[in-house]
C-alpha cells in the first residue's frame, strides 16, 4: 500500500515540478529568442537557425563547442560561456521538446539554375563517389530530418545559413570532437557543389510527419565523434 | 671624415659610460640577486593535506585555473590566448610534466616565478602574469600552490609562441620595464584593523589581483600598486573596471557586506549583477571563495569605497536627455524585464534607476551590454541565471544610444550622453 502511494506522490511532484519549469525556462531563455525566433522556431530575418525540435544532444554539442572554442561566433560564445553544463542541457532539452510549426521556406533573391537544383539533388541523396562525398541522406536521415541523437535536420533552414556552416566547415571556424566528419566533407566540397546542395536544401517541403529515423550502423569504424550513433556510415 | 672634437669625444665617453652604467644597474636589478642568494624556499608549516586543499583553493580564487587553461583544454596545461594592447599572449604550462610543465621545477623555483617573475632558467617572466600581486602571497601559500599543482595530472602540452612585435617580450625590454615598474611588495598588516578587515586586504593585493583591472595603467602598461583600486579600462575588450573607492561607481560603499559577499560569489546581489570580465571572474574564481573570505573581501572594499567630490570633468560634459523615440525604444523592449520605472525584477533582472553600472561617465560597460546583453554566470547560489537578449542586430548605433540616453537621463538618473559613435567603438571591439 505503502509504496504505489509512494510511487503516485513522487510522479504527482515529479509533473508538477516540470510544469514550473517549464513555464520558468521559457522566461530564461528570452535571450535565445532574439536571433532564434519564438520558441526557436527560426530567427526573423532568416538566418539564424532553427532550434525548437532539433536533437537535445546535438543543440548541447553546438553550446559546448561554442564556449569551448571549437565553433567560433562571438555572439554565441558569449552567450553560452557563463552557463554550466547542467543549465546548457537544461537549455537544450527544452529547446528539442518543442515541436511548433515550421516558417515557410526562405526567399532567395536569385534561384538556382536547374543543372544547379539537379546537382544539389545528386549531392544530397546519391552522394558523389568519385569525389568521396556520401550522400546527406546517409547520415542526416533519409527525410533529412536528422536523428533523435545528435543528428541535425538539414531542411527548414536558408542557403546562405547552411553555406556559411560549410564554408566555417572548411575553413575550420566550425568544428566538433574528433574525429570530424563534417569537416573532411566539406573540404572536398566545391563552392560551386555547396552553393548546388544548400540550393536544393533549403528549397525542400518540411515532410508532414517526420518521426525520429534510427540509424543502425554495423561498422564499427568511428567516422564522426559528434554523432556514435552513426558509426561505420559514410563508407 | 672630420674628426671629432675634444669636447665632442668626452661628451661621446659620458653617453657612452651613462648608457653602460644603466644597463649594469637594469641587469643587476634584475638578475643581480640570484648571483648574491638564492632565496631558499621556507619549510612549509602546514601539514600535506591542509597545505594541497590550500593550495587548490589559491589555484582557484586566484585565477590560475582560468588564465593557465585554454578553452576545451586540459586543466593548468596553458596555452589560453590573452589579449593585451600590445598583442596576444599565452599562458604557461602549470602540470608538472617533464617536457612543457612544473615536472623539473622545485619550491624555490616556483617561489622564485611568484616573488620575483623570474622563471626557472633565470628568464623574465612576462608582466601579462601579474608578479606585483603573486609577490604579495606569503611563502606559505605559495608552497601550498606549488605542493597542489605538482598533484594534478601532466599533460605535455607545448605554450604556443606570444603574438607580441619585435622587440617587445625581448629580455632587455622586460628587463627595462620592470626596473621602471616593478617591486616586490610582501603583504604588510596593518595593526590599527582587525583580523577580517587585514584578511580581506591580503586577499585583495595577492590571489584576488583586484588592481590588474581596477587600478590604473600607464600607456607602457605599468604594475599598478597593488592596492590601487582607483578603476581602469581594459582597453581591446573595451571594459571598463570601475573604481572601487569612488562609492558612486559602486554599490560596495551603499549596500551590505552580505550583498558584496553575493556579487562576489553568486554573481548578483539585491543591487547589482557582474557582468563582462567581472562575470568571468565570479565564474571561474570568486564562486569558490569562502563565506568568510567573501566577507573580508567585501569589508575590506568596503573601508576603502569613499564619497567622492563630483569630478569638474563630468559636469562639463553634455549630459543625457530623453526623447519621445527614444522613450518609446524603452517601451518596446527593455521594459517588460526591467520595469515601466528602471525598477527592474527582484533576483532576475537589475533596476536600472540609481543603477552605479547605469551613470558611469564612461559609458562602455552598458552598451556591452545592450549590443550583446547575455547570462552571468551559472554559480551555486544561481544555477539557472536569466539573461539578457542582444540588441547587436535589431537596433543600430542611433537607437542604442538613444535608448541609453533615456536610462541615463530618468528616474533620477543624470550621466554625460552616449553617442553613436561609442556604440560604435565597442561594436567594433574584439572580446
Amino acid at each position: 500500500m505503502k509504496t504505489p502511494f509512494s510511487l503516485l506522490l513522487a510522479s504527482f511532484l515529479c509533473l508538477a515540478s516540470l510544469g514550473s519549469h517549464a513555464s520558468d525556462i521559457a522566461e530564461r531563455i528570452k535571450p535565445c529568442e532574439a536571433c532564434h525566433g519564438n520558441q526557436g522556431r527560426a530567427g526573423p530575418d532568416g538566418y539564424y537557425p532553427r532550434l525548437a525540435g532539433k536533437p537535445a544532444s546535438y543543440l548541447y554539442n553546438q553550446m559546448e563547442n561554442f564556449s569551448q572554442g571549437r565553433r567560433r561566433y562571438t555572439m554565441m560564445r558569449r552567450m553560452m560561456e557563463p552557463l554550466s553544463p547542467q543549465y546548457q542541457h537544461e537549455i537544450a532539452d527544452y529547446f528539442a521538446s518543442l515541436q511548433v510549426p515550421y516558417l515557410p521556406p526562405s526567399v532567395k533573391t536569385t534561384a538556382p539554375s536547374t543543372a544547379q537544383m539537379m546537382r544539389g539533388k545528386q549531392l544530397a541523396l546519391q552522394g558523389d563517389s568519385s569525389l568521396n562525398i556520401p550522400a546527406c541522406n546517409s547520415c542526416h536521415g533519409d527525410k533529412l530530418m536528422g536523428n533523435s541523437a545528435n543528428v541535425p535536420s538539414l531542411l527548414g533552414m536558408p542557403a546562405a545559413y547552411l553555406g556559411a556552416q560549410l564554408s566555417a566547415w572548411s575553413q575550420g571556424d566550425r568544428t566538433t570532437i574528433a574525429p570530424d566528419c563534417m569537416a573532411d566533407i566539406a573540404k572536398r566540397l566545391t563552392a560551386d557543389d555547396a552553393a548546388a546542395v544548400t540550393g536544393w536544401l533549403s528549397a525542400q517541403p518540411i515532410p508532414q510527419k517526420t518521426t525520429a529515423i534510427k540509424t543502425a550502423r554495423t561498422d564499427s569504424h568511428v567516422r564522426c565523434g559528434s554523432a556514435p550513433e552513426l558509426h561505420g556510415a559514410m563508407k | 671624415m672630420k674628426s671629432c672634437s675634444l669636447t665632442c669625444k668626452w661628451l661621446a665617453a659620458i653617453v657612452l659610460s651613462a648608457l653602460l652604467g644603466l644597463s649594469a644597474w637594469v641587469t643587476w636589478d634584475n638578475w643581480g640577486r640570484f648571483v648574491v642568494t638564492a632565496d631558499a624556499a621556507p619549510a612549509d608549516t602546514l601539514p600535506a593535506q591542509q597545505a594541497l586543499a590550500r593550495g587548490e583553493y589559491l589555484a582557484h580564487i586566484g585565477g590560475c585555473i582560468a588564465c593557465h587553461t585554454n578553452k576545451g583544454g586540459a586543466p593548468l596545461a596553458g596555452g589560453r590566448g590573452i589579449d593585451t594592447p600590445f598583442g596576444a599572449v599565452f599562458s604557461s604550462n602549470l602540470t608538472p610534466s617533464q617536457t612543457h610543465g612544473l615536472g623539473t621545477w622545485t619550491a624555490t623555483d616556483f617561489q622564485n616565478a611568484l616573488h620575483w617573475g623570474r622563471s626557472r632558467d633565470g628568464r623574465l617572466l612576462l608582466p601579462v602574469f601579474p608578479y606585483n600581486h603573486t609577490s604579495v602571497f606569503t611563502s606559505q601559500d605559495v608552497q601550498s600552490i606549488f605542493a597542489w599543482l605538482q598533484t594534478v595530472t601532466p599533460v605535455d602540452n607545448e605554450q604556443p609562441a606570444h603574438r607580441l612585435t619585435w622587440p617587445l617580450g625581448t629580455q632587455p625590454v622586460i628587463a627595462v620595464w620592470r626596473s621602471l615598474f616593478f617591486n616586490p611588495t610582501p603583504f604588510k598588516e596593518n595593526a590599527n584593523e582587525s583580523a577580517e578587515w587585514n584578511r580581506g586586504a591580503y586577499l585583495v593585493q595577492s590571489a584576488g589581483h583586484c588592481a590588474a583591472c581596477h587600478g590604473q595603467r600607464n600607456t607602457l602598461g605599468s604594475f599598478p600598486a597593488v592596492d590601487d583600486l582607483s578603476g581602469g579600462f581594459l582597453s581591446p575588450q573595451m571594459w571598463l573596471a570601475p573604481s572601487l573607492i569612488d562609492a558612486s561607481q559602486t554599490t560596495i560603499a551603499n549596500s551590505t557586506v552580505n550583498d558584496t559577499a553575493d556579487l562576489l560569489r553568486i554573481g548578483q546581489s539585491h543591487s547589482a549583477h557582474a557582468s563582462g570580465p567581472m562575470a568571468e571572474f565570479v565564474q571561474h574564481s570568486g564562486q569558490y571563495l569562502t563565506q568568510a573570505d567573501a566577507l573580508a573581501i567585501a569589508r575590506y572594499l568596503k573601508s576603502k569605497s569613499k564619497a567622492d567630490t563630483p569630478s569638474s570633468t563630468s559636469r562639463s560634459l553634455h549630459m543625457a536627455t530623453s526623447s519621445p523615440a527614444a522613450q518609446t525604444l524603452y517601451q518596446t523592449h527593455c521594459a517588460s524585464c526591467h520595469g515601466k520605472n528602471g525598477e527592474g525584477k527582484p533576483h532576475a533582472y537589475p533596476a536600472l534607476a540609481g543603477n552605479p553600472a547605469v551613470v558611469l561617465t564612461q559609458p562602455e560597460n552598458l552598451i556591452q551590454m545592450a549590443l550583446y546583453g547575455g547570462y552571468g554566470p551559472s554559480t551555486e547560489g544561481r544555477p539557472r541565471p536569466f539573461g539578457m537578449p542582444p540588441y547587436l542586430f535589431t537596433l543600430d548605433n542611433q537607437q542604442i544610444a538613444d535608448v541609453l540616453n533615456h536610462i541615463r537621463s530618468q528616474w533620477g538618473n543624470q550621466a554625460p550622453a552616449v553617442s553613436p559613435i561609442q556604440v560604435d567603438h565597442v561594436r567594433a571591439a574584439s572580446y
